[in-house]
C-alpha cells in the first residue's frame, strides 16, 4: 500500500481493519456499525469481512454497549466500542467512570480492561443538539482512563491501532468535521515505535506556543501561517493525548517561546486548557513573558448550529488570543 | 423418583430423598409469602415438597454433598456474625450482612461449575465462599485495606460491585465472550460455561439491569440473572421498586423467569442448576428470583427500626434457611448429632480465625494509592507519586536534623 493520500475516516477504517487482522481478540461493537458501517462509515465493510461475531450491531443502549464491552474485555477480548456521537456518551458515563476506569486498581492489577471507546467529537457540521460536544474534560478528570485525539489521517491510522494495543482503557476522540479531510498516510509504517501519549510539534516556531488537539490543530496551523506573514513565528503542538498530558513537550516549547496560547473547542471553564495553564505556570513561571491565554468555546452549552461559527474558536479568535499574549 | 418413599434409612448418595409433602395437598401460597408460582422443595418446617422438574437434581446430590451444603450455610453465617461484631468493635468500616440469605447464595454458588463465572454485588459472601474466595479478602475490603482485590481468574468470582446494577452488564458481556470462545452448547461438561449475574430487588429498577436483559436476550447469551429479592432496598420495600413481580419481567424480555424460595437451599440449588445447564447448552438467559429476606440491617450503618416493623422480621425468622435444612437432614438421617457438633466446632475455629486475622491485618502500603491505577505508566500519576514521596521524605529529613 505504501504511502497514499486518504481521509481520516478511511484511515481509521484501515487502522481498525489492520488491528482486527493482527489480533483475533479485537471486537467492534456499537449502534449501526455493522451492515450500515456506522453513521460516519468508519466501520464500513468490516462486518462483511470479519463477521457479525466480531463487528456487533448492538441494541440502542449506550450503557449496555459500554458495560458488555467491559465484560468482553474481562473475558480476554479487546473491544472497540463506538459511541455514535459525543453527546450520546452520557448513558455510558456510569460504566466508564465506575467500572472501566477503576477495575484495574480495584483488583490491585489483577484485571486489565483494554477497551477503546471511539467517540466522534466536536462541532462545525451544522448538527442538531447533542451532536457537537467536546466533553474530554469529563474523561480526563477520571484517572484510570487515557484520553487521546487524532487530528490527521496519518495519526488516525497508527493511533487507533496503538489505542487497541494499549492495556489501559482509552477514550479515542475523532474530530468529526475533519473526517473527510485528506492527508498522506504511510500504511506500511509500523505503529509500534510511536508513542500514543506523546505530543507532536507540527510546526516549529520561536515566538509563541500554540497548544491544541483534535479539530483545533488545523485551525492553529492556519493561524500560524497567517501569523508568519505578520512576522510572528508560532510553534504549534498537537497534544494528541489530554490524559496523560505530555507536559515536557509543552514546557520545552514555552521555555523557548515564552508565550502559550491553548486552543480548544470545549468551554474554558474547568477544562483541559485550564489544566495546561496551571501546569505551565507551576513549571515554567519564570519563562513566561505573558499569562497563558485560553482560546475556547464559550462557557455556555453548545449553541444552535446557526450560531456555532460564533461559538467555535476560529482562525481569527486564535490570532486574537495570540495578540493578547503579545500585549504583555 | 417417588414422592411416597418412606424408607427409614435413606440410601447413601445420588438416590431418592424422602419426600413427605404432596404438593397438591398444600394450599395456595399468599402473594406476600411468595405466591403460588414459587418453587419450594423444602418448607419452613423442613418437609420436602415434590417437584416434577427439580427432584431429579436434588436426588443427584450425595449425602456428602448435602452435608457439605449445611456446613457452607453455618460457616458463612458465622463469618457474617463475626464481621458484624468486628464492625461494632471498630475493626471494620462497614459490613453488609447476608443474614437470612445464606441458602440463596450457597445454593446458587454450589450450582456453578468450575468454569462458570459470578458477577456479584457487595453482599454475596455466600457465593464468594462457594467459589473459594477467602472470607478475609471480603473483610479486607470492608476494613478499608483494599477495594476487594481477589483475582477473578482464580475463582470465577468477579470483584464486588457497589454501584447498583453495573455488574449485570459486565456479566452479560462476559457471557458474550464465552459465546465467541465457542464455550457454549458443545456438550462438553468441562468446557461449556455460563455466568451468574447477581442483583437485588432494588437493582431491578436500574437501567443497567434492564439493558442487560435486552442484550442477553437479543444475543441469547449464557447468563443466569440471579436476583435475591430480600424485600428491602435499604428502607424501600418492593412496592417502591417494582409493580409486577420481579420474575415475571423475564417474559417481556423473552426468556424464562422463575421465582424460588430463597430460604430453601434445595430449591435454589435445583433451579439454579437447571438454569445454568440451560445457559451452558446454548438455550440462553434466564431470570431467577430468589424470594428471601434481609434479616439484618442494610449495612452496619443502617437502622431498620426506622422503616420496618419487628413483626415482619419475626415472621421471616420462622422461615430461617438453616433451621429448616437442619431439620430435614436430621429427619432423613442424612446427618447425625456428631456431624452437627463437628460443624459447630469448625464454626468456632473459623470465628476465632476471622477475629484474629482481622485485628492483625496490616495496613496497606501508601504507594497503593498510585500503583496499579494504570497498566502502563501515566505521567500525571507518576508526578503525583514523586511529589508525595518527596513530601514524606521531607519529614524524615526534619526528624533526622532535629
Amino acid at each position: 500500500m505504501a504511502t497514499q493520500k486518504t481521509t481520516i475516516a478511511k484511515a481509521l477504517n484501515a487502522g481498525l481493519r489492520k488491528a482486527m487482522e493482527d489480533n483475533p481478540k479485537v471486537i467492534l461493537q456499537g449502534e449501526d456499525i455493522g451492515q450500515l458501517g456506522g453513521v460516519f462509515r468508519i466501520t464500513e465493510h468490516l462486518q462483511k469481512d470479519f463477521g457479525d461475531d466480531r463487528v456487533i450491531d448492538t441494541p440502542l443502549a449506550e450503557s449496555g454497549i459500554m458495560g458488555t464491552g467491559i465484560g468482553l474485555a474481562l473475558r480476554g477480548y479487546r473491544p472497540v466500542v463506538e459511541i455514535q456521537f459525543d453527546g450520546f456518551v452520557y448513558p455510558a458515563f456510569d460504566q466508564i467512570v465506575s467500572q472501566l476506569s477503576k477495575l484495574h486498581s480495584r483488583s490491585r492489577g489483577a484485571i486489565k480492561v483494554p477497551v477503546v471507546v471511539r467517540i466522534p467529537m466536536g462541532g462545525g457540521i451544522g448538527a442538531v443538539e447533542h451532536h457537537s460536544e467536546s466533553n474530554e474534560a469529563y474523561f480526563a478528570h477520571t484517572l484510570g482512563l487515557k484520553v487521546v485525539f487524532c487530528s490527521n489521517p496519518e495519526d488516525a491510522y497508527w493511533m487507533i491501532q496503538q489505542a487497541i494495543e494499549c492495556d489501559d482503557p482509552v477514550i479515542f476522540y475523532e474530530p468529526k468535521r475533519r473526517y473527510h479531510e485528506k492527508g498522506e498516510v504511510d500504511f506500511d509504517a509500523p505503529a509500534a515505535p510511536r508513542d500514543l501519549f506523546s505530543a507532536h510539534v507540527v510546526r516549529e516556531g520561536t515566538d509563541l506556543t500554540l497548544a491544541c488537539w483534535g479539530p483545533m490543530v488545523k485551525v492553529c496551523l492556519d493561524a500560524a501561517a497567517v501569523a508568519a506573514e505578520e512576522g510572528r513565528s508560532l510553534e504549534v503542538i498537537d497534544l494528541r493525548s489530554v490524559s496523560p498530558i505530555d507536559i515536557d513537550a509543552i514546557t520545552r516549547s514555552v521555555e523557548k517561546t515564552g508565550r502559550l496560547v491553548v486552543a480548544q473547542e470545549a468551554p474554558s471553564f474547568v477544562s483541559v486548557g485550564s489544566e495546561i495553564a496551571a501546569m505551565v505556570t507551576e513549571r515554567c513561571f519564570y519563562s513566561l513573558e505573558a499569562p497563558v491565554i485560553r482560546v475556547a468555546g464559550w462557557n455556555t452549552p453548545y449553541p444552535a448550529s446557526k450560531l456555532e461559527e460564533h461559538y467555535l474558536p476560529d482562525l481569527d479568535r486564535v490570532l486574537d488570543g495570540v495578540d493578547r499574549a503579545f500585549a504583555h | 423418583m417417588s414422592d411416597t418413599d418412606v424408607a427409614a434409612t435413606p440410601p447413601l448418595g445420588g438416590m431418592d430423598h424422602h419426600v413427605s409433602v404432596d404438593p397438591a395437598a398444600v394450599p395456595p401460597r399468599a402473594a406476600a409469602d411468595g405466591g403460588p408460582d414459587m418453587v419450594q422443595l423444602l418448607t419452613p418446617e423442613g418437609e420436602r415438597v415434590a417437584h416434577p422438574e427439580y427432584d431429579e437434581i436434588v436426588d443427584a446430590l450425595s449425602h456428602d454433598d448435602l452435608r457439605g451444603l449445611y456446613r457452607d450455610l453455618v460457616l458463612i453465617r458465622r463469618v457474617d456474625q463475626e464481621a458484624t461484631a468486628l464492625q461494632r468493635q471498630g475493626e471494620l468500616g462497614l459490613w453488609a450482612s447476608l443474614l437470612g440469605q445464606e441458602a440463596a447464595q450457597i445454593g446458587a454458588g454450589r450450582a456453578m461449575r468450575t468454569q462458570d463465572h459470578a458477577f456479584p454485588g457487595y453482599r454475596e459472601h455466600g457465593i464468594a465462599w462457594a467459589r473459594g474466595v477467602d472470607p478475609m479478602r471480603l473483610i479486607a475490603m470492608y476494613r478499608g485495606v483494599d477495594k476487594g482485590a481477589w483475582d477473578p481468574a482464580d475463582h470465577g468470582f468477579h470483584p464486588y460491585t457497589i454501584v447498583i446494577g453495573n455488574q449485570s452488564l459486565l456479566g452479560t458481556g462476559y457471557a458474550m465472550g464465552i459465546q465467541r470462545d465457542g464455550a457454549v452448547g458443545t456438550g462438553d461438561p468441562d468446557r461449556d460455561a455460563a455466568v451468574i449475574a447477581c442483583m437485588g430487588d432494588g437493582a431491578t429498577a436500574q437501567g443497567d439491569n434492564n439493558e442487560s436483559f435486552v442484550f442477553a436476550g437479543v444475543y441469547n447469551s449464557p447468563v443466569v440473572f440471579f436476583c435475591q429479592n430480600n424485600q428491602w432496598a435499604i428502607s424501600e420495600p418492593n412496592a417502591r421498586q417494582t409493580r409486577a413481580p420481579i420474575y415475571k419481567r423475564a417474559d417481556g424480555f423473552g426468556f424464562p423467569g422463575i421465582r424460588v424460595d430463597g430460604n430453601d437451599i434445595l430449591g435454589v440449588y435445583a433451579v439454579t442448576t437447571a438454569m445454568l445447564d440451560r445457559a451452558r447448552s446454548g438455550e440462553g438467559p434466564s431470570l431467577i428470583e430468589a424470594f428471601t429476606y434481609r434479616m439484618a440491617a442494610h449495612t452496619t450503618s443502617d437502622d431498620p427500626t426506622k422503616y420496618r416493623v419487628s413483626a415482619e422480621v419475626e415472621v421471616w425468622k420462622l422461615r430461617d434457611p438453616i433451621a429448616r435444612y437442619k431439620r430435614w437432614l436430621m429427619s432423613e438421617g442424612i446427618a447425625d448429632a456428631d456431624f452437627f457438633e463437628s460443624v459447630e466446632r469448625e464454626s468456632d475455629e473459623l470465628g476465632e480465625k476471622v477475629r484474629s486475622s482481622t485485628v492483625s491485618m496490616p495496613d496497606p502500603d501508601v504507594n497503593d494509592i498510585f500503583d496499579q491505577v494504570y497498566v502502563e505508566p501515566h505521567r500525571q500519576v507518576e508526578d503525583d507519586k514523586a511529589t508525595f514521596t518527596a513530601y514524606l521524605d521531607s519529614f524524615e529529613t526534619t526528624t533526622e536534623g532535629a
